[in-house]
């Protein structure tokens, strides 16, 4: 017999992952250490207070950045924040960070902005890091080809304390998107389909690698739209290899290697891929033709249609399944069979770290360019940072959606976890191109249905929901 | 692990747990149904179980919601039994804080989502996955017996109906387990490794 050395064929995820452990216990999880950490004013103060008591400090400060975003105001951002706790949990927020001496892109800040927006735009997340924060939607930054995940605040604390935290490797699926997308349909509409078919819990304990050609033709926007929402399957966190699309991006940005470094790095990244013949442990590949425009009409990511469709059936859902389905309706106050076209709205939200970046404005801009406004609806369209803002008003989006009878507010979580006073008003609909649609995460009462940039800017035209592609 | 390192104990030891439970059968149930945003303006872990599932236990008037489990007589104990897929959506700890705080040291489910698995883990509350029949089963019996006593033995790692005596194992890594019962946790293991941590630093640069 002829013995052939075999090379592992590894994944791209297996590669980042081995070379980020520190140390394993046998049968349990691995010491990982963390290259990327980025903090917020809501899940980090209880971790400063946790190394305080332990009387130790941080261990790497220069490896965690950090912002104020999910309860800061949308409009008159150079007052003082008017809600005590907000303000004083922001305010922690400075005092933590100069304490520890760590950098802080704070109120007023030109890189202040939503966290996920924030690391890209910087040049903070690149391709083979380990990126961390305590937000589920970390998984945005695995677009560049990081793997990035959302984390506790005790998780935190051990990031603050020992830059490593303790994880059980995840198994790892692949999701293929084959083709070319439809006109008219977006990497939101996209990733609401793959929701849909795996459902809100399907991808639990994996790690997605998503892959294929209709994949790799999305921009860096997009891919970061896709990304981030692999947690409302479940999963742990979703990356796309990087490629010649990654590298122009992080190019020239703030942290990213400058002139020889970057091409060496540059060098290294292009062998960040899964190699042929790696194994993944759940593989789905869809067809990118059968996607169209979506649209949410339940209380998880995973119940939604193709807009034009209409609302299951309870025969349809499994029997253990009906009674959260006939609440979730009841909820939402529509009734199982009926047609979403037509329903009027009372809310249009443009942002979140979903939504919320320049490219999302580019597209609502164009859409209402010389429309205006439907008078039933109550629209804001939040950028997701300072950087977008500007950019925004750089290039005359801002002035094109005063026109069409629209404002911009200020950049920050918003309306997407209405932590601050941008909430929907209870039993009020709002078309959101946020990424949760749960009871009450709106405002209480509210009610919400998930589409993209471009969903949402021709409900705001015709106060209704609509195919934005019949408009 | 070394013992020493573990003298201050900031989780609370974790053995046997012989209670009542809540049922709450609800599928997906999401951290912001745990714990809804606009209470996590907070900078301290206490406080939060006052909070816990307010929308579901109050109306919009902020009186008990009649017939919502923790708001039923019938009901109490330290064991939350819940519909599969419980804890997804957002990583928020203040979910766990808020379980804990409110009195749970058990959280019983056929299925439950990642990171919320990992904060209950590190605030001492023990998530104990079983099959959706035997998840089932628990219910059933509870509609029969409200007072029905469950018995949780994590060396054993089994979760036994009293009545009947039916039990089942269920899964916990051999560290966790460890932490759990010594009332350790990942940031003092962690701080141990600090030597190793710096190595592996050096050896990337």
């Amino acid at each position: 017999m002829i013995k052939l050395e075999v090379v592992k064929a590894e994944t791209l995820f297996d590669k980042i992952w081995d070379a980020h452990v520190v140390s394993k216990i046998d049968g349990g999880p691995s010491a990982l250490y963390i290259d990327c950490h980025l903090i917020h004013e809501v899940t980090s103060p209880q971790a400063f207070a946790g190394i305080e008591k332990r009387g130790i400090s941080v261990f790497r400060p220069d490896r965690t950045v950090a912002t104020a975003d999910h309860n800061v105001p949308t409009i008159d951002q150079h007052l003082p924040i008017k809600d005590k706790l907000s303000r004083h949990q922001v305010d922690k927020l400075t005092e933590n960070c100069k304490n520890h001496r760590i950098e802080l892109y704070g109120l007023g800040h030109p890189h202040q902005g939503i966290v996920h927006v924030v690391g890209p735009q910087l040049g903070l997340t690149q391709p083979g890091m380990t990126i961390v924060c305590g937000d589920s939607h970390t998984s945005t930054h695995g677009a560049f080809g990081a793997i990035a995940f959302g984390i506790g605040t005790s998780e935190v604390e051990m990031v603050l304390a020992t830059q490593c935290i303790m994880q059980p490797k995840p198994q790892k699926m692949r999701i293929v998107v084959n083709g070319e997308l439809n006109k008219g349909v977006t990497a939101k509409d996209l990733v609401l389909h793959i929701i849909a078919e795996v459902s809100v819990g399907g991808a639990t304990g994996y790690f997605i690698e998503y892959a294929g050609s209709a994949i790799e033709n999305l921009s860096m926007e997009g891919r970061m739209t896709v990304c981030n929402m692999s947690i409302e399957m479940g999963a742990r966190g979703g990356l796309i290899a990087p490629d010649q699309t990654t590298f122009d991006y992080v190019l020239g940005r703030k942290n990213s290697p400058k002139g020889e470094n970057f091409e060496k790095a540059v060098e290294n990244w292009r062998e960040l891929k899964t190699d042929e013949g790696a194994t993944f442990d759940k593989e789905l590949i869809f067809d990118a033709a059968n996607i169209l425009p979506m649209l949410t009409y339940g209380t998880n990511p995973g119940m939604g249609v193709k807009i034009g469709s209409v609302i299951p059936e309870l025969s349809a859902i499994k029997p253990t399944e009906q009674e959260s389905y006939a609440k979730a309706l009841d909820y939402m106050g529509f009734n199982a069979g009926e047609q979403l076209i037509d329903k009027p709205i009372d809310y249009v939200f443009v942002g979140s770290c979903t939504n919320g970046r320049i490219e999302d404005l580019r597209e609502v801009a164009e859409f209402v360019k010389g429309k205006k406004k439907a008078d039933n609806i109550t629209a804001w369209i939040v950028p997701g940072s300072k950087q977008v803002e500007q950019q925004a008003i750089e290039e005359g989006i801002v002035d094109v959606l005063e026109e069409a009878g629209f404002r911009m507010r200020q950049p920050g979580c918003s309306a997407c976890l209405a932590m601050n006073d941008d909430k929907i008003p209870s039993g009020k609909y709002a078309v959101s191109t946020s990424n949760r649609n749960f009871e009450g995460r709106q405002g209480p009462g509210s009610r919400t249905l998930l589409a993209s940039p471009l969903t949402a800017a021709a409900v705001a035209i015709t106060g209704k929901i609509v195919d934005p592609r019949e408009v | 692990m070394t013992q020493e390192k573990f003298e201050k104990k900031m989780v609370e030891i974790f053995q046997t747990i012989a209670s009542t439970g809540v049922p709450l059968p609800a599928e997906n149930v999401d951290t912001d149904q745990i714990i809804p945003a606009r209470f996590l303006k907070a900078t301290t872990r206490e406080g939060f179980g006052e909070n816990l599932f307010y929308d579901w236990r109050f109306d919009a008037e902020d009186n008990p919601v009649i017939g919502f489990p923790l708001n039923d007589s019938k009901y109490a104990g330290q064991i939350l039994i819940a519909g599969k897929n419980f804890g997804c959506g957002s990583s928020r700890e203040h979910a766990a804080w808020a379980i804990h705080d409110y009195g749970f040291k058990v959280v019983v489910s056929s299925f439950f989502a990642d990171i919320f698995r990992n904060n209950c883990l590190n605030n001492g509350v023990l998530p104990v996955q079983v099959t959706p029949e035997f998840l089932a089963e628990i219910f059933a019996i509870m509609k029969v017996d409200s007072s029905a006593n469950f018995m949780v033995n994590l060396g054993e790692q089994t979760f036994t109906i009293s009545s009947t005596g039916e039990s089942t194992k269920f899964e916990i890594s051999t560290y966790k387990k460890e932490c759990l019962q010594n009332g350790y946790d990942d940031i003092d293991y962690l701080i141990s490794l600090k030597g190793e941590i710096e190595t592996f630093e050096k050896m990337r640069a």
